[in-house]
């Protein structure tokens, strides 16, 4: 076990070097250098905010199966099937049908089926049909329909979040997919998260619809701003997605903060022809389900310009033209997890982090040279290499440095030395009984060898499933203390070994001692 | 070190002693319960620091009394002037909440306050992260019994899983006892007593296999005194660098670590009597001999 031939030693030490190249790369002003990696402070170093939405998809469900009651009765009426009591609630629709098995084949055409589109990928139709006693219809979405939905409004609301986020302007946000129904965001830096949670709290559905008294398509009472109570007409007449610009403005004669807006051409032609038709009437701006402003049209607007007023600060204008801008959510978005640290604390954690390394670090170093003198001195040589290649381990991989996982590091530090304890225990067994040094060096190696192996392993499973399902910061914790596991037996076997090596080599028989 | 402590004469004392202990900790972890944080129960934790001295504890919990927010918990955290609120989990939509807390607090307390750390945990998230921390500690203590498994004998996976359950056990016990809280870190912190428990059971029982084959004339009692003998210095040595390490953390790393820091204290004091006192006795129980062991030395060769 002393012997190293001239290729393994070569392969030690490039090995080391390589491996503690990369911990200088945290050192270096990063702007021109060649090779950008580094190990990234967590959010709870370096401050930040942590936030984890989840879609509530239930209202997008209820949206949709309303709107599949027109065109089903439309194909009810068409197929000459008899219905009544046509019922519509939350999650589905309910009916009484003269022929259940017509409407069975018509629901589940594969041929032009628009009201029940088939989803290929699952082979699965959109809609699935119960018949219940007496022929009562039953229509709700199959499983997959639901899937599909939920999919979607994911997908739609992480762009939609990104955008808004993008358009706050935040250093390098994070915006993940976790699960099928939730979003991560990280934003670090960010001293307060209020007013980006507050951005991400609004669907910003925006509608234009007629005040009107009596209408075909029914009735919402809402109330405005200034507490008016206005009826307003169920019919949109244009919404938000045909929207193409908005920005924060002021009023020219009354100094007040507005938004303006532009629209695309769809919109601007169904906004003409509605303010054409309507000149007289109050025009509602309707933003989830408040009145924003209810001017009245004094004139046709064809232009596809248009503003709107409310009695608002610039503050909000500015952020009411963002959320126009960046589109409206499909479904509310609720905020089931945040955690955020300011920067001074992430500071102050930093600090004692380290302070706390390096004091206990010495008092490691100082009792094993203590212990071991010569030999104490390799264990910490091997315990120094062993810190730097963890740190550049850590930068080769990019991880998130955080608390826990300094704390995670301050632990390695502690443990590092077992294998060269467990080592120099054994040697020193060997020793007693052992005419020849060197003999006694290599089998307390050798039989060493397997013990700290098994002892590791059992740390090393431990970081692995910690890593597995930790969350945040304690898988922070997993990566270091995996890491170092690996870098201390790479320092304690090679490294080490090969110091020890060459003293004892070099010594005369008879004065190795430990 | 040479030394030549009978530590199997203690064996029936010391046994007594764990037994009840673990009893001791399963009635209190039963009957009062652990103290859990927001991470497992759900709610909001705000962090506070005030320049002002004005600002006191009352003062807080009265501030924040008319809001109708359920069990507050107020404490001065570390420094002067740096306070740890924790609200308990009573809606189900937070997304106005602590804006509303912050506005209460800047309004009423009359000082310049810096929020220095706010979290919330929904109900939902907590149950989700308690069942993944139970699921993440059973799996760890089944890979660990898997790899002995492999190893060693049964008896000797049978030996170190009843010493990793003693560790465990004992530590939330003194958790509950102290009320002190259980968050994500103590979950961290178990685990990798799992692992040094284990790690220093291993070394024990890697040294009795190889002396039950060695001097096959002692019994289980004698071989496992001499093997504890053989490597107490080692046993030693790694449980001091490692609680130096630690106690490093507890003193100078700050209020956040100092929960973890003090359960790994906790662990490695309790793993490292257990390796001893409980690991090897259940050896004895299970009459293991140089005979029962089918697995010959022939490994160590490399």
């Amino acid at each position: 076990m002393l012997n190293f031939s001239k290729i393994n030693i070569f392969f030690i030490y490039s090995i080391f070097l390589f491996v503690s190249l990369f911990s200088i790369l945290n050192f270096q002003s990063n702007e021109k250098s060649f090779i950008k990696k580094k190990v990234n402070l967590g959010l709870d170093l370096q401050g930040g905010s942590y936030l984890l939405l989840e879609i509530n998809s239930d209202p997008l469900i209820k949206e949709k199966i309303q709107s599949k009651v027109i065109p089903l009765k439309k194909l009810l009426k068409d197929n000459e099937l008899n219905y009544s009591n046509f019922e519509i609630s939350e999650k589905k629709l309910t009916f009484f049908v003269d022929n259940t098995d017509k409407l069975e084949l018509l629901l589940f055409s594969k041929k032009d089926n628009f009201l029940n589109p088939y989803i290929d990928k699952y082979n699965s139709f959109e809609l699935d049909l119960k018949i219940l006693e007496n022929n009562k219809a039953e229509v709700i979405f199959s499983k997959f329909g639901l899937l599909t939905i939920n999919n979607s409004a994911l997908k739609q609301s992480i762009e939609i979040v990104r955008r808004r986020i993008d358009d706050v302007g935040t250093k390098e946000p994070t915006i993940l997919q976790r699960g099928d129904k939730r979003i991560l965001v990280e934003l670090p830096g960010l001293k307060d998260p209020e007013r980006i949670k507050s951005l991400l709290g609004k669907t910003a559905q925006l509608n234009f619809r007629l005040v009107s008294e009596n209408e075909e398509f029914g009735i919402d009472k809402l109330t405005s701003e200034d507490g008016e109570e206005l009826n307003i007409s169920k019919r949109i007449i244009m919404s938000g997605e045909n929207l193409i610009d908005a920005q924060p403005n002021f009023n020219n004669q009354s100094n007040q903060p507005t938004v303006s807006f532009t629209l695309d051409r769809l919109g601007a032609q169904k906004f003409g022809r509605a303010t054409s038709d309507n000149v007289g009437k109050r025009l509602a701006i309707v933003l989830d389900g408040k009145i924003v402003s209810a001017p009245s049209i004094n004139e046709p607007i064809t232009s596809g310009n248009g503003m709107i007023s409310g009695n608002f600060s610039f503050q909000e204008a500015t952020d009411l033209a963002l959320l126009l801008r960046s589109g409206a959510l499909p479904t509310p978005l609720d905020i089931v997890e945040e955690r955020t640290v300011g920067p001074d604390l992430g500071e102050d954690s930093i600090n004692s982090g380290i302070t706390s390394l390096i004091i206990g670090f010495i008092l490691v170093i100082l009792f094993m040279i203590y212990k071991y003198k010569i030999f104490g001195l390799i264990a910490n040589i091997a315990l120094i290499a062993n810190l730097i290649m963890l740190i550049g381990v850590l930068t080769i991989l990019e991880a998130t440095l955080t608390l826990p996982g300094i704390a995670g590091i301050i632990l390695t530090v502690g443990m590092a030395v077992d294998a060269n304890v467990l080592i120099f225990e054994r040697i020193k067994e060997e020793l007693k009984t052992e005419k020849s040094p060197i003999h006694a060096f290599d089998i307390g190696y050798t039989k060493a060898k397997i013990t700290v192996l098994d002892a590791n392993i059992t740390t090393l499973i431990a970081a692995v499933i910690l890593f597995a399902f930790g969350s945040g910061p304690v898988k922070g914790f997993a990566i270091t203390l995996g890491i170092g596991i690996v870098t201390t037996l790479f320092s304690a076997y090679f490294l080490a070994r090969h110091l020890t090596s060459v003293i004892v080599l070099n010594k005369k028989e008879g004065e190795v001692s430990l | 070190m040479n030394t030549n402590i009978d530590f199997s004469s203690k064996f029936k004392s010391a046994n007594f002693l764990s037994l009840s202990l673990f009893v001791i900790s399963i009635l209190f972890i039963i009957f009062k319960g652990l103290n859990y944080g927001i991470d497992f129960k759900g709610g909001t934790l705000i962090e506070l620091r005030s320049q002002s001295k004005n600002v006191n504890i009352s003062e807080i919990r009265t501030s924040l009394g008319s809001m109708n927010l359920g069990d507050i918990n107020v404490k001065q955290f570390g420094k002067e002037g740096d306070y740890l609120i924790k609200v308990e989990q009573k809606r189900e939509n937070n997304n106005e909440l602590i804006p509303e807390i912050k506005k209460i607090l800047t309004n009423n307390l009359n000082a310049e306050i810096n929020f220095r750390r706010v979290e919330n945990v929904g109900p939902k998230i907590s149950s989700e992260l308690l069942q993944s921390g139970i699921i993440a500690i059973s799996l760890s203590l089944a890979a660990m019994l898997f790899y002995i498994w492999i190893r060693f004998e049964w008896q000797f996976s049978i030996g170190s899983i009843v010493a990793l359950f003693h560790d465990v056990i004992i530590t939330i016990g003194v958790f509950s006892v102290l009320s002190l809280e259980i968050n994500l870190s103590i979950i961290a912190a178990v685990l990798t007593i799992v692992g040094y428990s284990m790690n220093d059971t291993v070394v024990i029982y890697d040294r009795i296999r190889e002396n039950l084959n060695k001097h096959t004339r002692l019994n289980i009692n004698e071989t496992a005194n001499l093997s504890i003998n053989e490597t107490l210095s080692r046993t030693i040595i790694t449980s001091l660098t490692t609680l130096l390490a630690l106690f490093s953390i507890y003193i100078l790393g700050g209020e956040i670590l100092r929960g973890f820091a003090f359960a790994m204290i906790l662990g490695v004091l309790i793993g490292t009597y257990s390796s001893i006192f409980v690991a090897a006795p259940v050896l004895k129980f299970f009459k293991v001999s140089y005979k029962t062991l089918e697995k010959k030395e022939e490994k160590i060769v490399p």
